[in-house]
């Protein structure tokens, strides 16, 4: 396996790559050291600007500098970009469809140690609930670099969620589908049970893919990159196709991706679906691994919803 | 300024206090009272300091203006449509369902509005950013916000204040409607943001305080902020909430709400209005 990057930092080369190419503009509030934004800073101060601790403000300056004609990338932790300025977002930048880029880094439990005030699990269902948002997060680094690229060529305002802890490379190898807002990534074809997951999710989707193929059981795995719009040609095909769904990712089962899936499979082609998330509770300081043990955030946790799934077949 | 070209501002901004009140007449609903306080701001800001072209509102190099305290969009609306960005004919039809004037400004919908605004606190820092643009890509253009009073109760407003100041936005001239009323009472009961000038001026703002409705020192005002460098301006006017309506004036019960036929009709007459013109409205209205 190849080596393992946080999306933050994927996330911050890529504004390095993709600076010539593209004439945008990145602000900060005050953590440029931790969303990796510094690494554009360093590279382009001219074209960085630290807003300070101040995320309400950073998010409708924002707004006033896509009114112009300039694309900015705003990042923040996601508690604090999607929490915290949540009104600003909707009312400043998506209400106008304005072409602001947010890159929020921190999301979900692996925070760590930092704790619950953090460790945002609410930032999918707080931004996808806004009309005419996008909502995108990448699994690895290869996907991140072409999310971010994707997002400056989109119309429109894109939510892009980042994690702090290294994942391996699981979307370069051949086979895999160029990246493409909206349209999910099969990254492995099965029968028995659909493997639904994002962002950090997706490589543990993979390993519960392994174990249960030890056991006889074909799994197929989405990487469902773009939470919104919400690939629903993709998982209608899948779900007819295994007959039984799991939905893995490092939210909050409410709101996020399990509850898109849900939305888009009830009311296309219901099948038996079981949610892998964080159950409704805040997060706690601890290291992660431990974590995501705490929480269930685990390949033996997928795989076994996944047989639970499969067990409530007819 | 000359008396004469003072008497057509002063006309202008007449007109657009009854574009304001045929507005919110019509709409049954609306904002009326800081509204009408800055009448002669707006008035002066479209007619005389900036580069604007109604034909082209979208013009690249343009100076921008945001409305932050957005509630007030009937002095927005009137305005633009007095100075032809659409028909003044269009003003009655605010907040009607099949109407693009909104409630609250909508700058995907309406010519000449700039940014979306409503929530307040918001729009001061989409002025920021606009201003942050202007000098980083090294245009010329001028940003201009007017905030509430009441509006600086929002933190936000401090952040953009502390924002505009640390990057030198010499560009921006951010206005304080001093009115003295908002909603549950006056400013000073209800949370008391005074003084402004001494605060915009602690977060390193270069202020100038005027009284709202003279001309002359609106111009002085915005021709001292012209020659300010390294510093935003703050422009803090001291208003009559309701100017021009008699029974508005000063009168807190009419900052969200709309005059019935009989009070249309007292403040159209307030407003100059003869009475054949005042009924010849009513025959145009149907």
């Amino acid at each position: 396996m190849a080596d393992k990057i946080a999306t933050r930092e994927a996330y911050g080369k890529a504004l390095v790559a993709l600076a010539d190419k593209y004439p945008f503009v990145v602000l900060d509030a005050d953590l440029a050291q931790a969303t990796k934004t510094c690494l554009f800073a360093k590279e382009h101060p001219d074209r960085f600007f630290d807003c300070g601790i101040a995320e309400g403000n950073m998010m409708s300056v924002a707004a006033g500098i896509a009114s112009t004609g300039t694309v900015p990338f705003v990042s923040s932790f996601a508690m604090f970009a999607a929490g915290r300025a949540f009104e600003q977002v909707r009312n400043s930048v998506a209400y106008p469809h304005l072409n602001v880029k947010i890159g929020a880094t921190h999301a979900g439990i692996t925070v760590g140690e930092d704790g619950a005030t953090h460790q945002c699990c609410e930032d999918f269902a707080l931004m996808r609930v806004i009309p005419g948002m996008t909502v995108i997060c990448p699994a690895d680094g290869p996907e991140t670099y072409a999310a971010v690229e994707a997002a400056l060529k989109w119309d429109g305002p894109v939510y892009l969620r980042f994690g702090r802890f290294a994942v391996p490379e699981v979307t370069a190898g051949e086979g895999v589908a160029p990246f493409e807002i909206g349209k999910g990534r099969l990254l492995r074809e099965g029968t028995d049970v659909t493997i639904v997951a994002i962002g950090y999710m997706v490589h543990l989707a993979l390993e519960a893919a392994d174990a249960l193929a030890a056991e006889g059981i074909c799994a197929e795995v989405i990487d469902l990159h773009t939470l919104k719009p919400i690939d629903a040609e993709l998982l209608v095909k899948s779900a007819t196709k295994t007959g039984a769904v799991v939905t893995a990712e490092e939210h909050n089962i409410i709101g996020g991706l399990g509850s898109a899936v849900s939305e888009t499979l009830a009311e296309n082609r219901p099948v038996p679906l079981e949610r892998v998330g964080v159950r409704d509770v805040f997060g706690r300081s601890g290291k992660v691994p431990q974590l995501l043990e705490f929480y269930g955030l685990t390949s033996a946790e997928i795989a076994k919803r996944a047989k639970a799934a499969i067990a409530r077949k007819n | 300024m000359n008396q004469a070209e003072k008497t057509v501002l002063a006309e202008t901004a007449n007109r657009v206090r009854i574009g304001i009140l045929d507005g919110v007449y019509n709409a049954g609903c609306g904002h009326p009272g800081g509204s009408l306080s800055i009448a002669e701001l707006l008035t002066y800001l479209y007619f005389k300091e900036m580069k604007i072209d109604p034909a082209d509102p979208k013009a690249a190099d343009r100076d921008r203006f945001v409305l932050s305290k957005g509630h007030t969009a009937p002095a927005l609306y009137a305005t633009l449509a007095e100075r032809g960005f659409f028909p003044v004919e269009e003003l009655k039809t605010l907040r009607k369902i099949d109407s693009r004037l909104q409630g609250h400004p909508d700058m995907k919908g309406i010519p000449g509005v700039d940014m979306s605004t409503g929530s307040l606190g918001l729009g001061i820092s989409a002025a920021c950013g606009m201003a942050l643009a202007g000098k980083t890509a090294g245009k010329d253009y001028r940003v201009y916000t007017i905030l509430g009073d009441g509006e600086s109760e929002e933190g936000q407003v401090w952040e953009a204040a502390m924002f505009a100041a640390h990057y030198k936005l010499d560009n921006l001239v951010a206005i304080v409607d001093w009115n003295g009323l908002q909603i549950d009472g006056t400013v000073e009961e209800v949370m008391n943001p005074t003084p402004h000038n001494l605060k915009f001026a602690a977060f390193g703002w270069n202020v100038i305080s005027i009284d709202a409705h003279d001309f002359d020192q609106i111009e002085a005002a915005f021709a001292a902020a012209r020659q300010v460098k390294g510093k935003p301006t703050a422009i803090i006017a001291k208003s009559v909430k309701g100017k021009g309506v008699s029974y508005m004036e000063n009168a807190v019960q009419w900052h969200g709400a709309a005059p019935k036929e009989d009070l249309y009709r007292v403040g159209l007459a307030d407003l100059g209005l003869s009475p054949e013109e005042i009924e010849g409205r009513f025959k145009q209205n149907g």
